[in-house]
């Protein structure tokens, strides 16, 4: 298998990571002999195996539908780059 | 002064309780030191003034019924601190001053320790030299230009160079053990769900777990103690009875069974490290317990599991950097434009190839081929363990196939670089604790280390191993103060 430039474009998009030519062919690079590495698994037979999907296997446990904080909305935006002191600013949207 | 710096935490916390020292004393020698220790790099964000002020009230008013009375600490910057910035070694989060705080680090000052600063790591700890952090790369108290390993290099650097008593790192594939081991000291990653996970900047949700690094065993079951507690912020976080793990410390084992795994044998392994592993064998054989050998099939698949499942856990979780709600952003002329550039701009290259990586693997069409095949796998490499600790206690093995390496030496090789987390990475995968001890040196007198791994809630098994062993093999680091101004 060989990941080429145009996967790389397409999940540079996906990942939202703009990525310029020079670093693309960087990328597509690393990623083929990480990929190399990876396939190894193909060794495996793995058709009768469960997917291990929580390492606790344990269920989440139920807690009531309670508001703890409260009067918050400050700190949430302490740390924005940009907002109007009651919400985010972005870029425009909407024409 | 420098007397103060080579105690252990048990010392220290021994001194301040009989009163022959007192916070200031102790907090001002590591405040001391750490400022003529610029060159490590190991601190990102000092909070020295504060932490002397809070020295100085804990000596007005102690409470010598805490577990860390006075004691100055240095974290990882991975842990939120509340109005201390937090970087997690990247750019893109260069601004951030968390309003709350992790549990882990609460739990720490809820026992009287004060926070010396926030400690460099690699950019979102991916990474097994600190290297790849935004700060610049650490050196290591060993020698000059050494890596100290990674992600947890700053930290590993603080406790070996002596510029913290004790410190916390967090480990995801080798993270706490691979340092440990690569600048002499012991490190222990808990069971997952031992340790709260909440405000810890997120790297692979199902692997990550913070854990104690210190200079002995009987220092990191101390601090083990402090930081694992049930927490109903953390949906994956377990209450199962806690021990007094440094009170129950006991160097006998005797009748203990420790599997030597067949499979960590691995080719081009050097002989030093063979070497270790047969006296760490005699070790614990000194100690009055047996070892068998045991099999674990599926280890050679651990790594490119990882390697799957890791990348694709970290795409979900840093998908929050967005530029929009905390953090760097940068200019773009429409929305997904600043989307992009920020992302492109704050990561760095490698947390980008692990997005990348992450994104691919679950992507529409690769879904089944990688990830889950990944999950698959996952659980044999679990089941292998869980058919081991059928016939033995615990299990030995080295931390690390190799001693640490110089600054430079992997870096354009991605994957010699994640080869040296392969007798780490399994330990992860099956969510088990495992703690990496300093063993002997090489012939370079770089220390080498020897990973102890547990069943699942079983630290205080692991400690006691530890600590038997500690006290055999009588590690010496060699520190030459090498970098002090």
């Amino acid at each position: 298998m060989s990941i080429d430039l145009k996967t790389i474009k397409h999940i540079s998009k996906l990942a939202r990571i703009s990525v310029d030519e020079q670093r693309a062919e960087k990328l597509a690079g690393d990623l083929n002999s990480i990929f190399e590495f990876i396939e190894k698994l193909n060794e495996l037979k793995t058709d009768n195996v469960e997917p291990l999907t929580s390492i606790a296997e344990t269920t989440l446990k139920l807690r009531s539908d309670e508001v703890k904080s409260k009067n918050i909305r400050e700190q949430i935006i302490k740390n924005s780059p940009q907002d109007n002191e009651d919400y985010f600013v972005v870029p425009k949207v909407i024409e | 002064m420098s007397d103060i710096t080579k105690k252990s935490l048990t010392e220290l916390v021994e001194n301040i309780k009989n009163k022959k020292l007192s916070s200031t004393d102790v907090t001002k020698a590591f405040i001391d030191r750490s400022e003529k220790s610029e060159k490590l790099n190991t601190y990102i964000t000092n909070d020295f003034t504060s932490a002397l002020d809070k020295a100085k009230k804990f000596d007005q008013k102690p409470n010598f019924n805490l577990k860390l009375p006075g004691i100055p600490m240095a974290v990882k910057d991975l842990f939120c601190t509340k109005n201390i910035k937090t970087t997690a070694g990247s750019k893109i989060l260069n601004n951030f001053v968390p309003t709350y705080e992790s549990t882990v680090t609460e739990n720490i000052w809820n026992e009287g320790a004060i926070l010396l600063g926030k400690l460099n790591c690699d950019e979102f700890a991916m990474g097994s030299s600190n290297e790849t952090s935004f700060f610049g790369n650490v050196q290591s108290p060993i020698d000059k230009n050494l890596v100290p390993g990674g992600s947890s290099g700053g930290s590993a650097s603080a406790v070996a160079g002596q510029l913290t008593p004790v410190t916390i790192g967090t480990d995801t594939g080798g993270s706490i053990r691979q340092p440990a081991s690569f600048t002499g000291i012991v490190g222990l990653k808990p069971t997952y769900g031992s340790c709260s996970r909440y405000g810890i900047v997120a790297f692979a949700s199902s692997l990550d777990q913070a854990g104690p690094m210190a200079q002995n065993v009987k220092d990191c079951a101390l601090l083990y103690e402090v930081i694992s507690s049930y927490d109903p912020k953390d949906s994956t976080s377990i209450d199962f009875k806690r021990n007094h793990y440094s009170k129950e410390l006991t160097n006998n084992i005797k009748g203990k069974k420790i599997g030597i795994p067949k499979e960590y044998r691995v080719d081009g392994m050097p002989k030093e490290i063979e070497d270790l592993w047969q006296k760490g064998i005699q070790y614990i054989k000194d100690c009055g317990a047996e070892t068998i050998d045991i099999s674990l099939p599926n280890t050679s698949y651990a790594l490119p599991t990882y390697y799957i499942v890791a990348p694709a856990e970290a795409s979900s979780n840093l998908a929050r950097y967005d530029g929009v709600k905390y953090g760097f952003r940068a200019k773009g002329e429409n929305l997904i434009d600043m989307y992009e550039k920020t992302r492109s701009e704050g990561f760095g290259a490698e947390v980008q190839r692990r997005i990348m990586i992450g994104t691919y693997v679950l992507s529409s069409g690769y879904y089944d081929a990688y990830y889950l095949k990944a999950q698959k796998v996952r659980k044999l490499i679990k089941n292998d363990f869980d058919e081991a600790y059928k016939k033995v206690d615990a299990i030995l093995t080295p931390s690390t196939p190799s001693s640490a390496f110089k600054i430079g030496e992997k870096t354009n090789d991605p994957v010699s670089m994640y080869l040296n987390d392969i007798f780490t990475v399994p330990v992860n995968l099956a969510g088990l604790p495992g703690i990496s001890i300093p063993a002997g040196h090489d012939s370079k007198g770089y220390p080498l280390g020897l990973q102890i791994i547990g069943k699942a809630f079983d630290e205080q098994n692991i400690l006691n191993i530890a600590y038997a062993m500690e006290e055999k093999i009588n590690f010496k680091n060699k520190i030459t103060d090498w970098w002090i101004k």
